[in-house]
């Protein structure tokens, strides 16, 4: 299956990426070669197979319903490129 | 030379001994270590950074612990590397990306816990491939790493630095993570012993995620025994890594020794198909040989869907990346734009009539675009498009389905054999740029490796030989789910008959 240079435009912004112009050049070519390698899988007959998402097929993990100190506000905000001491802030996503 | 100096060269099992009796102080192992880092690593490359003041707190810790008499852990003063994508909250953890240069975790992660608790001597941070994502440890955004053996080839990848240090004699025990044979590849490429535990045996509770389903944790080091060590202390049940097997870690140690008796292992035609460097052939092919003097049945088995685990891998691994690396967003942690210069251009394309990102969508995609490198955004563009709509069933879903075919496999084989054993890798160590712009050429390397994280079963690398021109070859060993210790018994086997661990890169 070939990709064109607009199909992968849109794939980079449902990525949330910015491609440059040299960029997606260099890209489209190989994101091409990579699908047309990985097309060989169409040849495996895998009718009626089981897809297999995990190595270890557990079932739900439970814990008791207690409640632990998670945390410290200060602490997962520490990284934050900016933030109020009481939470992260970013752009106006409202009214723009 | 000191005697501290030449404790560094003694299997980590015997560090331990010397420190708690008291022949030698951890500190001076530590600062050891440290002297020898800076005297070899600016040829090589592998750490990202050494931790000087953190590492030498802990050394008196443990030296506290001698002097009281009281219990030491199983590592204790042992100096070992950690590949910088394990958080640690005693400084950076940086994947190697632009991304996370400035991000200091809030915790531990479970792997951490567990070596401080061990009484480990955690020296520095290895080098990587960007989020784990390569395997020449070329995709990192700070630094090369070269292969001690020949500085002009690759390490291998992604814990390209993980496993150069240990080769290099800067440190005996090192961590690493493999997803598709991140552990194995750099460790056959650099002569060292590297394994990839069953899927959920090492906790990966604060290991930065590249492919959640695939990635696992694993010791380097010198010798099978020194793996082995290292194995003990970080395997076993964590609550919070809700995929971590709750089921007893053995002692690898205990019983290390004991030769496996009526060992029977498989041998797959697919392993030895076109492609396979000749040197690295015939070299496994005699490390069999040697299993079969040691009294090992070696039994012809077949892995036929093996020849599409590639495919599956660059399916599976960069759907579920770009899944994890949607969180890198500019907001919470990591790299952010330039907020002004954001809005402004996004207001000015509004203005030309081009319809424009919002300024939160413009946000992330800017930060996103500055900080990820390109194998990074390649990966993240693939698993994107093959998760997109109308491309799910093909790709990801048919991707899934191959992935029980090949864990099929290897459920048919371990009904006849007890261990599978092959090449680590198609060819010795590339040089540095050899592949850089043909990626799918780069992903081909994994051929022999992917298999066993896509489906969970445990897989180790060790030294098998050298080519004519002195590069090491890697033995593979494949075991079934949690057998861990089989690969460790059998490993000890091999080098017990045979000296490849024993050798050092000259020049350091």
């Amino acid at each position: 299956m070939s990709i064109s240079r607009r199909e992968l435009e849109k794939v980079a912004l449902l990525a949330r990426l910015d491609l440059s112009e040299d960029e997606l050049a260099v890209m489209t070519p190989q994101v091409a070669s990579i699908l047309d390698y990985i097309d060989q899988l169409n040849a495996v007959d895998t009718d009626g197979v089981e897809p297999m998402a995990h190595a270890v097929e557990v079932m739900d993990v439970l814990r008791p319903d207690r409640v632990v100190e998670s945390l410290p506000r200060a602490s997962a905000l520490a990284n934050a490129p900016r933030h109020n001491g009481e939470g992260f802030l970013a752009p106006a996503v409202l009214g723009e | 030379m000191s005697y501290a100096m030449d404790a560094l060269d003694q299997p980590a099992s015997q560090i331990v001994a010397a420190v708690k009796s008291g022949r030698v102080s951890a500190a001076e192992i530590c600062r050891s270590t440290l002297e020898r880092i800076a005297s070899r690593d600016g040829q090589v490359g592998a750490f990202l950074r050494t931790s000087q003041e953190t590492a030498a707190a802990q050394a008196e810790r443990v030296q506290r612990g001698v002097a009281m008499s009281a219990s030491l852990g199983p590592l204790a003063g042992v100096p070992v590397a950690v590949k910088d994508v394990l958080c640690d909250s005693d400084g950076a953890t940086t994947c190697s990306s632009r991304m996370l240069e400035n991000y200091h975790p809030p915790y531990d992660s479970g792997v951490v816990e567990r070596l401080k608790r061990a009484g480990a001597v955690l020296v520095g941070r290895t080098n990587m491939d960007e989020f784990a994502m390569g395997g020449s440890t070329e995709n990192s955004a700070f630094q090369l790493t070269r292969n001690p053996w020949d500085h002009q080839r690759s390490p291998g990848g992604s814990s390209g630095g993980a496993t150069a240090c240990v080769a290099a004699g800067m440190v005996r025990l090192s961590v690493g993570t493999d997803t598709g044979g991140s552990i194995r590849q750099p460790a056959a490429f650099c002569g060292v012993v590297g394994l990839k535990p069953t899927y959920g045996r090492v906790s990966r509770y604060g290991l930065v995620a590249f492919a959640s389903s695939l990635d696992q944790v694993g010791p380097i080091g010198k010798s099978v025994e020194d793996v082995a060590l290292l194995l003990e202390v970080i395997a076993g049940h964590d609550p919070r890594d809700s995929t971590s097997l709750d089921v007893p870690a053995p002692r690898y140690v205990e019983g290390l020794d004991e030769p496996l008796q009526g060992l029977r292992i498989g041998v797959a035609a697919e392993h030895f198909a076109a492609g396979l460097d000749p040197e690295v052939e015939s070299a496994v092919l005699a490390a069999i040989q040697t299993y079969e003097k040691l009294g090992a049945t070696i039994v012809p088995i077949t892995l036929p869907n093996s020849r599409y685990a590639v495919a599956t891998y660059y399916v599976i691994a960069p759907c579920e990346a770009s899944s994890n690396l949607a969180r890198y967003d500019g907001i919470h942690y990591g790299h952010r734009a330039d907020e002004g210069a954001v809005s402004r251009r996004q207001a000015a394309a509004r203005g030309a009539g081009a319809k424009g990102d919002s300024n939160l969508v413009g946000l992330y995609r800017q930060s996103r675009s500055e900080a990820f490198g390109p194998e990074v955004k390649r990966r993240i563009m693939l698993g994107t498009y093959a998760l997109s709509a109308g491309y799910y069933d093909a790709y990801y879903l048919k991707a899934l389905k191959v992935r029980r075919l090949i864990r099929n496999d290897f459920d048919a084989a371990f009904a006849q054999v007890d261990l599978i054993a092959g090449p680590c890798t198609p060819a010795p160590a590339f040089k540095i740029g050899e592949h850089v712009s043909d990626p799918l050429a780069m992903y081909l390397v994994d051929l022999y490796t992917v298999s066993a994280n896509l489906a969970g079963v445990p897989a180790m690398s060790l030294p098998c030989g050298f080519t004519q021109s002195g590069l090491p070859i890697g033995l593979q060993l494949t075991a079934p789910p949690l057998q861990e210790d089989r690969l460790l018994r059998a490993g000890r086997m091999y080098e017990a008959a045979t000296d490849w661990h024993t050798r050092s890169p000259g020049g350091l």
